[in-house]
């Protein structure tokens, strides 16, 4: 209706002066013509201009006071000709009008006080503030000392008056079309969508989130690397086996019972299952002999093995426990065959948690086990599987751990922070480790390990280790993480 | 791995030339050491005291940190860096230690007691003679004492070290292991005479040594020796006597290591005497001490011969990759500190390796194969693939989980990736459950209460992820496919992994139809051609489900899992969550 009015008026009149005006003419609040105004304005039917006025009127206390008149003038009314004590008159008009009444009627001489006694010093008075109020109210001018009087009496306050002058827009026609929002399935069937306008689409905003289903980063990680592995021809170790005991996790692997490692600063022991009973015999003597004192060309290392520490159940620190009971299994088949093997699984540390430090954490095994392998072999295969990471640039520092020999941390150069880092230990697994399983001499293993979660950080430039794996975990960041792309 | 602390400036000294940091990282590198903080006294000391200004004491010297490997005690102090170093650039050979020829009966002498076996029955010791100390040499030698004490002597209860001034005592000396109350002297940095068991008591406040009074508070006897005129020398593992205390002027070096361990004694004794002959009157040669043993063994230490060691060459190169002829790798061991040469035994060449007291880490010939591998160079050695066919495959139970995974994930539902470890509060009070059932794994020495039990559950994980994603627009729907573990005694360890899938709901209404919806879906996914399983509901019982809102999944007439809407005894007071959550846990590996 208000649509109708304004672009019927604009047809025959060249502008609308005031919408104010306009609003109160068509029987409008100001603000249902205001929105569409700027809906007209927004499709160039009209053209507004916006001005603005400023005026004064009355706060509260002022209506009040062009209504019942001021406390002075009231005042001064309630004084009889004879006078009237302040106590009485207080009573009579109120505390707060007398208070202000008073003040004000003595300041403008209307009053005296003779001792307790109010009593009338003129005749008669204008009330002058209801006036002028008044006049303000109907929007009439008054002068600027009366205004300054008023306003600091908090009787009236400064308003911005805002308003728009019309005028047709390059689009204007007397009548719009209402453009549809949607293609509907009516529009298709009838075929209306000939005729009919289409809103256009605005793009700026955001498209509500979508509904989906979302894997962990992580593990989308470990599903690239599992990739790899398999491509290379790496058989999975089953490695859902996180209770072991010390002799699986330490002893076999040649690591000696007083190894800080074993210590319970680092690992996690067991209260409950406390022991494993039950390990192989005959490997457990071959295991004790050779820490004690050696064979298989071998010193040992000259202490006295106990099997109690042996037995000791913990959590797996390493899957190398798991690759060590693979490899036994292996040395105790009739004919040796060779293996590539592969785990991915969660080891765990007795550690502070930090930034870049977990008490759990995944770690990624591989390793080869076949006659005459050589430290060229485990080079050859680091560079072809880190390459595939993304990795190509290596090189190998010598490095310490109990169970290999040759040993190799691996530093790959990162042209991002375009330094070598760390990214994973190596080997070749000790005589000592590998003859009392029994597997051939001239068998040689090479292996190496990384954790999964240093290069998903690097691969997503996460900072905290604990954004992306524990329970404080933002859904968020699962939402909004990319595509894993290795070996992309 | 163990980190020391060497003056830059000394140690470039002792290496006879200046690097810049780039080439003296390299040197470490193809070494196998590695330079993990450059910093300066000054700076340890302002951060030890937190202060940030300039006000502090200490030495603007510029000081390397080296990282070195935990079985090279011989690379513990900047002697033997700088020694070995020289060794791998072929600037020196490595050292031939002695020791000095006196006649046996102008030893000293150690008697042995045999009351120490109930506590600590080892003790090898030697005299360094004629030795010249330099403050920065008296540092690095009582340095090299605290990081032995902190690695192979294992915080000193393997091994603990005693040096002495040998000019204030007279031997022969004695080890003996007496009642606490019986042993009174002056310790180290004390003006006092103390009782041990009074000491004991003392030392409860000292910083640095309470961590060591357990290793002998609760024995009735402690170790102590003393020489002839009863003076205590030491009362080992803990502290040394005032009386024979080293200084800066010290002559003659009595040496004494108490051990549990006597091949670790004799590794320990053998550092200190290789470390510190080299400033003796003679270099690199030490003087003997006899130890007597009650039994009447007697022991003449420190052993310092040289291992022999005959490898064919074959088995040297051979595991390296590389072919190199014996004069080509005998320079390369001699770069190692590993004395060799060609002999020629069963028609075949072998290397003849002299191994010296100082590489106690030689335990096998393949220790001497890395040695060449790392003097050939680790980098040059020529990149080869092994040649074995095999065939890639994975685990049945982790390609099952990787579907079921992806099936979930199809379902709309988000995973989460929890730990497998958490609090008992948690795992049991905050289900509503009373404890364990006894079906869980405890861990005997947790840090924190956050690693107290392993889950028997995937619901804690999941609550607690969803507690702190609150805020989260609804509904939340997350999931986690992971293993439990349960005590199970048919296992060697006696408890065993289940796999499981989990599957939190969670919005203004319970969800329980969503999770009902899922259940029957993976149901159906996981039907196999031709095998026909009955599943159903059956009503349970279980504390952390609402009333009858809850049922167990029966597959095959087994229950497999449960589902139901969480009670908020468990989502609003355990895990504050104030919407309703439904959850679904299944047992994935009885699908399989």
């Amino acid at each position: 209706m208000a649509e109708e009015a304004v672009l019927g008026f604009l047809q025959t009149n060249e502008h609308i002066s005031d919408s104010h005006e306009f609003a109160d003419s068509i029987g409008v609040s100001h603000t249902e013509l205001e929105n569409l105004i700027k809906s007209l304005k927004g499709f160039q039917i009209v053209d507004a201009q916006e001005i603005t006025r400023e005026s004064w009127v009355l706060t509260e206390e002022g209506k009040t006071y062009m209504v019942n008149g001021s406390p002075e003038a009231l005042f001064f009314s309630a004084i009889p000709p004879e006078g009237i004590s302040r106590s009485n008159l207080k009573e009579k008009l109120g505390a707060e009008i007398f208070d202000i009444g008073s003040k004000a009627a003595a300041k403008n001489r209307w009053i005296t006080f003779e001792k307790d006694l109010v009593k009338r010093k003129v005749e008669s008075v204008q009330d002058e503030v209801k006036n002028v109020l008044a006049r303000i109210n109907s929007g009439a001018a008054v002068g600027d000392q009366v205004i300054n009087d008023l306003k600091r009496r908090k009787l009236i306050i400064k308003q911005t008056w805002k308003g728009y002058s019309l005028k047709k827009g390059p689009k204007y026609v007397s009548k719009r079309k209402k453009p549809e929002t949607d293609l509907t399935r009516e529009h298709i069937v009838s075929g209306d969508w000939k005729n009919l306008e289409f809103k256009e689409y605005n793009l700026n905003a955001e498209a509500p989130q979508i509904q989906a289903g979302y894997l962990h980063s992580l593990l989308e990680v470990r599903e690239q690397i599992q990739n790899i592995f398999l491509e290379m021809g790496f058989e999975e170790m089953p490695t859902n086996n996180f209770v072991e005991s010390s002799f699986w996790n330490f002893d076999a692997l040649f690591q000696p019972q007083q190894h800080p490692a074993r210590d319970s600063h680092d690992t996690f022991f067991l209260e409950t299952p406390a022991s494993t009973q039950n390990l192989p015999e005959g490997y457990l003597g071959r295991v004790k002999l050779v820490h004690e004192s050696g064979g298989y060309g071998s010193k040992g290392y000259g202490y006295d093995w106990k099997r109690e520490e042996a037995e000791k159940n913990l959590l797996r620190t390493h899957t190398t426990a798991v690759s060590t009971r693979m490899l036994y299994a292996l040395a105790q088949q009739d004919t040796f065959t060779p293996k590539r093997y592969y785990s991915i699984d969660r080891v765990f540390r007795n550690e502070a948690v930090d930034r870049t430090h977990l008490a759990e954490f995944h770690q990624i095994e591989g390793l080869i086990c076949d006659r005459g392998l050589t430290l060229g072999d485990l080079i050859g295969v680091l560079e072809d599987f880190f390459s595939r990471l993304g990795m190509s640039k290596l090189r190998f520092k010598p490095a310490y751990n109990p169970y290999t020999e040759p040993s190799m941390e691996i530093f790959s150069y990162h042209d991002g922070l375009q330094k070598w880092v760390e990214v994973g230990n190596s080997g070749m697994f000790r005589p000592e480790m590998l003859l009392p399983m029994g597997l051939p001499e001239d068998v040689n293993v090479i292996a190496w390990g990384l954790s999964l979660e240093r290069p998903t950080m690097i691969l997503y430039g996460i900072s905290n280790i604990r954004d992306l794996f524990e329970p404080k975990v933002d859904f968020n960041l699962i939402k909004s993480n990319p595509i894993c792309r290795l070996g992309l | 791995m163990p980190t020391v602390s060497v003056g830059r400036d000394r140690l470039f000294k002792a290496l006879g030339r200046t690097y810049t940091q780039e080439d003296f990282e390299v040197l470490c590198f193809e070494f196998g050491i590695e330079l993990d903080d450059v910093t300066t006294e000054k700076a340890i000391i302002r951060k030890e005291k937190h202060l940030k200004d300039e006000a502090c004491e200490g030495d603007e010297e510029v000081i390397y940190k080296i990282e070195v490997a935990a079985n090279r005690y011989d690379l513990l102090c900047l002697e033997g860096i700088a020694r070995a170093l020289r060794i791998f650039m072929g600037k020196e050979t490595t050292p031939v230690f002695t020791i000095s020829g006196i006649a046996a009966k102008c030893m000293h002498k150690m008697y042995v007691k045999p009351e120490t076996t109930q506590i600590r029955p080892f003790v090898v010791c030697a005299v360094l003679r004629g030795v010249t100390f330099d403050e920065a040499t008296y540092n690095s030698f009582i340095d090299l004492q605290d990081k032995l004490h902190q690695n192979i002597c294992r915080k000193r209860t393997l091994v603990a070290i005693g040096t002495h001034d040998l000019y204030t005592l007279e031997g022969p000396f004695s080890y003996e292991a007496l009642p606490p109350t019986d042993i009174s002297f002056v310790p180290l940095k004390q003006d006092k005479s103390f009782r041990a068991d009074e000491l004991m008591e003392f030392y409860k406040g000292d910083m640095k040594l309470k961590k060591f009074l357990h290793i002998i508070e609760n024995s009735s006897v402690y170790p102590v020796i003393y020489d002839s005129k009863r003076t205590v020398l030491s009362l080992p593992p803990i502290i040394n006597g005032a009386h024979s205390a080293i200084t800066l002027e010290t002559k003659n070096v009595f040496i004494e290591c108490t051990a549990t361990d006597l091949t670790k004694a004799n590794i320990v004794l053998n550092t200190m005497v290789t470390m510190f002959s080299e400033y003796c009157e003679k270099k690199f040669e030490v003087e003997p001490v006899e130890v007597l043993y009650p039994d009447g063994n007697i022991m003449v230490c420190p052993d310092l011969s040289v291992t022999k060691m005959e490898v064919p060459i074959k088995e040297i190169i051979g595991p390296i990759g590389i072919s190199l002829d014996e004069t080509q790798v005998v320079p390369l061991l001699n770069k190692m500190q590993l004395q060799s040469e060609k002999v020629f035994t069963d028609g075949e060449t072998r290397i003849l390796i002299s191994v010296p007291p100082t590489r106690s880490d030689i335990l096998h010939a393949r220790d001497v194969v890395e040695d060449v591998a790392i003097a050939y160079g680790y980098n040059n050695i020529p990149k080869t693939k092994p040649k074995c066919h095999t065939t890639g495959g994975r685990q049945p139970l982790n390609r099952f989980s990787d579907k079921i995974r992806a099936e979930v994930a199809r379902a709309g539902y988000m995973e989460v990736l929890t730990w497998i470890l958490g609090s008992k509060e948690e795992n049991f009070k905050k289900l509503n459950r009373s404890d364990d059932e006894k079906k869980a794994v405890i861990i005997g020495n947790p840090r924190t209460a956050e690693f107290e039990v392993v889950r028997t559950s995937l619901l804690p994980g999941l609550l607690k992820t969803l507690k702190h994603n609150k805020d989260h627009p609804r509904p939340i729907k997350i999931f986690e496919v992971g293993d439990v573990v349960t005590l199970d005694e048919t296992r060697d360890v006696g408890a065993a992994n289940n796999r499981r899938l989990g599957v939190l709901y969670c919005s203004g209404s319970s969800g329980f139809e969503e999770i009902l919806g899922l259940a029957e879906r993976i149901l159906k996914v996981v039907k196999k051609p031709h095998i026909l399983v009955e599943t159903k509901l059956e009503l349970s019982h279980e504390p952390e489900f609402f009333l009858d809102r809850q049922r167990s999944v029966m597959f095959g007439g087994r229950c497999i899992g449960k589902l139901g809407v969480i009670h908020p005894m468990v989502s609003w007071e355990g895990f504050d969550i104030s919407d309703p959550c439904s959850f679904l846990e299944i047992n994935i590996e009885a699908l399989l």
